[in-house]
């Protein structure tokens, strides 16, 4: 009956600290789509102002990157697993942290919970 | 590029060609294994492998580098061990605080292994001087913290054809994976660009579990020995998954993009370039973007409380960290402000803060634009208030 999406550790704050998440639809971007109306927060972490999976951000339908299959077109069935696998930085822990998430519009969206 | 690369076979050093009696009985758990037998450890002993960071990543790898007799090691870092640091960076000790990072991790290797060439480069790794670096080693490990060096560590090594033993963590969460090995994917193969700054939060926001870079850096250390040794199955073409909360390892597929800027069919980077500027980052430290908002200093926020003033202070931290230290304040999450916004009194005068002042600062910009007329974020935060009004309050 569902597909299972896979939250990383960075974007669990963005699906109600979920570490997966079941959804339902035929290919991946369907999926997604259903996770994303879901978690409305997820989708600018997920994708670009043009619609497009961001550069730093890799799905992957079972083991396979969906860039070397069909893209969002992906057909996917019960019981496969979507994984969203972001890039992550860290090993020694020097930096400073960076400043928030910025907002993406005018309205005021996107104050992020992160620590500073 | 098909053939197993023999790392051993170019340098071929006389001092190493073979084992004294006490480096046969030091090696003995791996002397009697046919998988690394006299050969391997011959090897090890003439491989020559670059450690990137002494951090959290480099500590277990070199530590376990040295102990498996690796003849020659390079650690490159310039900063020095702090307090929090020792959390997780198993090199130091309590003693190293304040030390050269560089110094205390070679002091520490030699009193492991002193048969071993153990090369300081106290440097910032650039652009300039990667390639000089890199040159004179068979592998390097990538045990960095920042997007910049992991994309320069990446270019370098395919530029002079060196395998990248990448690892990195996050919280509870880890990636492992070796680049640029035998014709393999690399970095940019995985991700062509890093996110831009800010929008996934770095790892310093988010803490990490102290011992996940204990099991990522020996992940690392293992394959880095398994390609000395030219035996086993490489993470080449592959990405490995460590979750620690889950407890579980995957895997995905990794593939070489034939438009690789750097690795594919037609490589359009030839040289390093700007790192800082490919990642976006401008400068050292990016600029604070709310830098206009009303400030208040902690001694004139502790002399008008001393008078008596009628303040209300919010703290806009993680009830976690309000759990660490507090000024009394009323804490709203800066995730929370927008839909509880109407818990606040915006007759009062209002002093927001977080740890640092960032998060505040974009508490008091959202607060004004709310309509709140006196908002003033506190400078520096909790760090800056135990600093120069309350030392009794920790700062983490």
């Amino acid at each position: 009956m569902a597909i299972k999406v896979i939250i990383p550790t960075p974007l669990r704050g963005y699906a109600g600290k979920q570490d997966s998440v079941d959804v339902q639809g035929a290919t991946v971007g369907q999926a997604l789509n259903s996770l994303t109306s879901r978690y409305g927060e997820l989708k600018r972490h997920l994708y670009a102002e043009d619609g497009r999976l961001r550069s730093f951000v890799n799905v992957y339908v079972n083991d396979e990157d969906i860039r070397y299959l069909q893209k969002d077109d992906t057909p996917v069935k019960e019981g496969d697993t979507v994984s969203i696998v972001p890039s992550i930085a860290g090993g020694a822990f020097q930096a400073e942290p960076s400043t928030l998430a910025k907002k993406q519009n005018s309205r005021g969206e996107g104050l992020d919970g992160h620590q500073d | 590029m098909a053939t197993k690369t023999d790392f051993s076979a170019a340098t071929g050093a006389a001092r190493a060609a073979a084992l004294s009696n006490e480096e046969v009985l030091r090696y003995s758990r791996h002397l009697i294994m046919p998988e690394v037998g006299m050969e391997g450890q011959l090897k090890l002993k003439r491989a020559k492998v670059l450690c990137i960071g002494t951090g959290g990543l480099g500590a277990p790898l070199g530590l376990y580098l040295a102990a498996a007799g690796v003849g020659r090691i390079g650690v490159v870092d310039f900063d020095a061990v702090d307090l929090t640091n020792l959390q997780r960076q198993i090199l130091f000790s309590t003693e190293d605080v304040g030390r050269p990072k560089i110094e205390a991790a070679a002091e520490r290797l030699r009193h492991l292994n002193p048969d071993i060439q153990i090369d300081r480069h106290e440097t910032k790794l650039t652009s300039e001087n990667a390639l000089d670096l890199f040159r004179d080693y068979d592998i390097v490990v990538d045990g960095t913290d920042n997007f910049p060096t992991r994309y320069l560590v990446n270019d370098a090594c395919i530029l002079l054809g060196k395998p990248n033993v990448y690892g990195s963590i996050f919280r509870f969460e880890g990636q492992v994976s070796v680049f640029g090995y035998e014709g393999g994917p690399c970095y940019r193969c995985l991700y062509p660009e890093p996110p831009p700054p800010g929008l996934v939060p770095s790892c310093a926001e988010g803490g990490v579990l102290g011992v996940l870079p204990g099991i990522v850096g020996s992940l690392q250390a293992v394959e880095a020995i398994k390609l000395i040794l030219g035996k086993g199955d490489s993470l080449a073409g592959r990405l490995l998954l460590f979750d620690a909360l889950a407890m579980r390892f995957r895997e995905l597929k990794l593939r070489r993009n034939p438009a690789c800027p750097v690795c594919g069919d037609h490589p359009t980077i030839k040289e390093l370039i700007d790192y800082a500027e490919f990642c976006g980052i401008r400068g050292e430290e990016a600029p604070a973007p709310q830098a206009n908002v009303p400030e208040i200093t902690p001694r004139e926020l502790k002399s008008r409380l001393d008078r008596g003033d009628d303040l209300f202070i919010l703290d806009v931290r993680e009830p976690h960290e309000y759990q660490i230290c507090n000024l009394g304040g009323y804490l709203l999450p800066l995730g929370d402000l927008p839909k509880r916004v109407s818990e606040l009194d915006s007759s009062r005068e209002i002093i927001a803060h977080c740890r640092s002042g960032k998060r505040s600062a974009e508490a008091t910009e959202f607060l004004q634009k709310a309509g709140f007329r006196k908002v003033l974020n506190l400078k520096g935060g909790i760090l800056a208030w135990s600093d120069e009004v309350d030392p009794s309050v920790p700062k983490y």
